[in-house]
């Protein structure tokens, strides 16, 4: 029920970004989400793509840190409280979310939230008890 | 007028070095009775404690090195029996292991008395107010001075060290005159006060004794303007004794060796030939008075030179030049005596790192740096800061509790540090000294 993120480490430093999309265009890797955590030395880019394990490859023979994270992706309505809904099942179950990004589905009316959590098992079951959908690799990269 | 603790201090060369001799002989007899590490040695190169007549007879004993400590460790190499012992003290090994050094009630007397020189050399006398900054602890530093202090019947006020405000408030109300710490810590100090807007003249400091770490006399001048004293140095290492082994007296040009207790001798560090006079080399000191932990022929790792020419202060005791660096990778950070391979023990007793680091010591705001950056492993999560982060403050904590250090830990991808394709570099020292 999981689905893999591609986690690179950024040093900070002009151009790196640059360099890893680059990389990531040249082997024909959509990207369809993404998100950066940015400290004072250093970025953690996140990336959800259509093949994760290619992009991995490509990342680390161009001697980037990368490694696959399993995330959950759940679809809510895009509308107010849409994602409210679907957190306060993850809190009821007493799980901590280390970060979250959001991206807008082709659907007009759905929003895919991607969730990196203490406990995926256990916060699967509380979403998919609350009746919300968890998503699947094909769905998210849309094609 | 030049003032002297003990009349030693200029006596004339013949009755230093009848001195020298008779305490030399006797102290290879105690160590070949007592010290079953040095009996066999001595043995092994067929050297009989008689054979030991004069002061130039030591070319003849084997060196004593940093290793015998840590093989022998803890009490090993000591020469008399625990009832004997009145005090231990510790400093940093090059690994895990600290080196282990004992004094008896003899001992320590000696040790007050050579600091009680140093003291008196800096100008002090019983109507002082000796500020001891240095730590009081297993490190020698604030002990050492302290009974210095003692043995000149001046006050000691016991401060030790950290908290700046506190120390600077004492300056003001207890009346310190003579202040004793690192070097660098002194010049934080003196710019310390400045911040909080207090003027030199409130204080009433006239010297400073500093020393366990290298300094130059730039700092020298620095320290001296911003606290308005005169700065003297002090040479010391916990396996000869502590702070006091050297001191500088009014001339400043080098540091008067104790050598009516501490013998030096200068070598080449590749083939252990004793150099002559005025060259530079390894430093090397035989305890000729030491009880409880007399090393013979320490090898100190410290570059310098010896000598003896005449001193304006008056004093014949050799000089020593201040240590120029040494002979292996160790380092000294705020007074800390750092091995970059007690650093790599621990990064590899945690296991969440590659062993790929590298040491950045610098000078910030006149007060020692250390970071270190280590490589994560090729397996390592790192998606969320928090995985690093935590990561980070693991090592950190490590490091402190093992070496006595506060550190910045940074943690690189793998591969990012560069490898090298002869002897590995783990050290980038910027500091200015």
């Amino acid at each position: 029920m999981t689905m893999k993120q591609l986690s690179v480490y950024v040093e900070n430093k002009p151009g790196t970004l640059a360099e890893i999309t680059g990389i990531l265009g040249e082997n024909g890797i959509d990207m369809c989400a993404l998100s950066v955590a940015d400290t004072e030395r250093y970025g953690i880019l996140r990336l959800i793509v259509n093949n994760p394990q290619k992009a991995e490859d490509a990342l680390k023979a161009a001697g980037f840190k990368v490694s696959l994270t399993d995330v959950i992706a759940i679809a809510v309505s895009h509308k107010p409280g849409g994602l409210a809904g679907a957190l306060k099942y993850v809190a009821q179950a007493g799980v901590t979310v280390e970060y979250m990004y959001a991206f807008v589905s082709p659907k007009a009316d759905t929003a895919y939230v991607i969730l990196r959590v203490q406990d995926n098992e256990k916060a699967i079951a509380a979403l998919q008890q609350g009746g919300i959908p968890i998503v699947c690799g094909e769905e998210v990269y849309g094609k | 007028m030049e003032r002297y603790w003990n009349p030693v201090e200029t006596a004339p060369l013949h009755e230093l070095r009848a001195l020298q001799s008779l305490r030399l002989s006797q102290t290879v007899r105690h160590v070949y009775e007592h010290v079953p590490f040095y009996r066999k040695k001595f043995d092994e190169m067929g050297i009989k404690p008689e054979d030991i007549q004069s002061i130039d007879d030591i070319s003849k004993l084997p060196f004593t090195y940093k290793q015998d400590l840590r093989d022998n460790y803890p009490y090993g190499l000591f020469a008399v029996p625990v009832e004997d012992l009145v005090r231990i003290h510790a400093s940093s090994g090059t690994t895990g292991k600290q080196t282990v050094v004992g004094y008896t009630q003899n001992d320590i007397d000696i040790w007050g008395n050579c600091c009680g020189r140093a003291l008196t050399a800096a100008g002090g006398d019983a109507s002082d107010f000796v500020h001891v900054s240095y730590g009081y602890g297993l490190f020698t530093g604030g002990l050492g001075l302290h009974a210095g202090a003692e043995e000149i019947h001046a006050t000691v006020i016991p401060v030790s060290s950290g908290n700046t405000k506190r120390q600077i408030q004492i300056f003001k109300d207890f009346g310190s005159t003579i202040l004793c710490c690192t070097p660098s810590y002194a010049l934080f100090l003196g710019e310390s006060l400045r911040e909080m807007g207090i003027d030199k003249s409130e204080i009433s400091l006239k010297a400073g004794v500093f020393g366990a770490e290298p300094w130059s006399e730039e700092m020298r001048h620095k320290i001296e303007e911003l606290l308005g004293i005169k700065a003297y140095d002090i040479y010391g290492l916990s396996e000869v004794m502590g702070p006091g082994v050297a001191f500088e007296c009014s001339e400043q040009t080098g540091m008067h060796v104790n050598e009516d207790h501490f013998y030096p001798e200068i070598i080449d560090p590749d083939t252990g030939e004793v150099l002559p006079e005025g060259e530079v080399g390894e430093l090397v000191f035989t305890c000729i008075t030491k009880e409880a932990l007399p090393l013979i022929r320490y090898r100190t790792r410290d570059i310098a030179s010896l000598s003896r020419e005449k001193c304006s202060c008056g004093r014949t005791l050799i000089k020593m030049k201040k240590p120029s660096g040494r002979t292996d990778d160790m380092l000294i950070i705020r007074g800390v005596n750092v091995f970059p391979s007690q650093v790599e023990a621990v990064l590899l007793e945690l296991g969440d790192t590659a062993p790929h680091y590298m040491l950045i010591v610098d000078r910030v705001d006149n007060l020692d740096t250390l970071e270190i950056q280590v490589e994560m492993k090729e397996d390592m999560e790192f998606d969320a800061v928090r995985l690093v982060e935590e990561t980070e403050a693991k090592i950190k904590a490590a490091v402190a509790s093992t070496l006595g250090i506060s550190a910045k830990v940074t943690l690189l991808p793998p591969k990012s540090l560069a490898r090298s394709e002869g002897k590995a570099v783990h050290v980038i020292d910027k500091r200015k000294i």
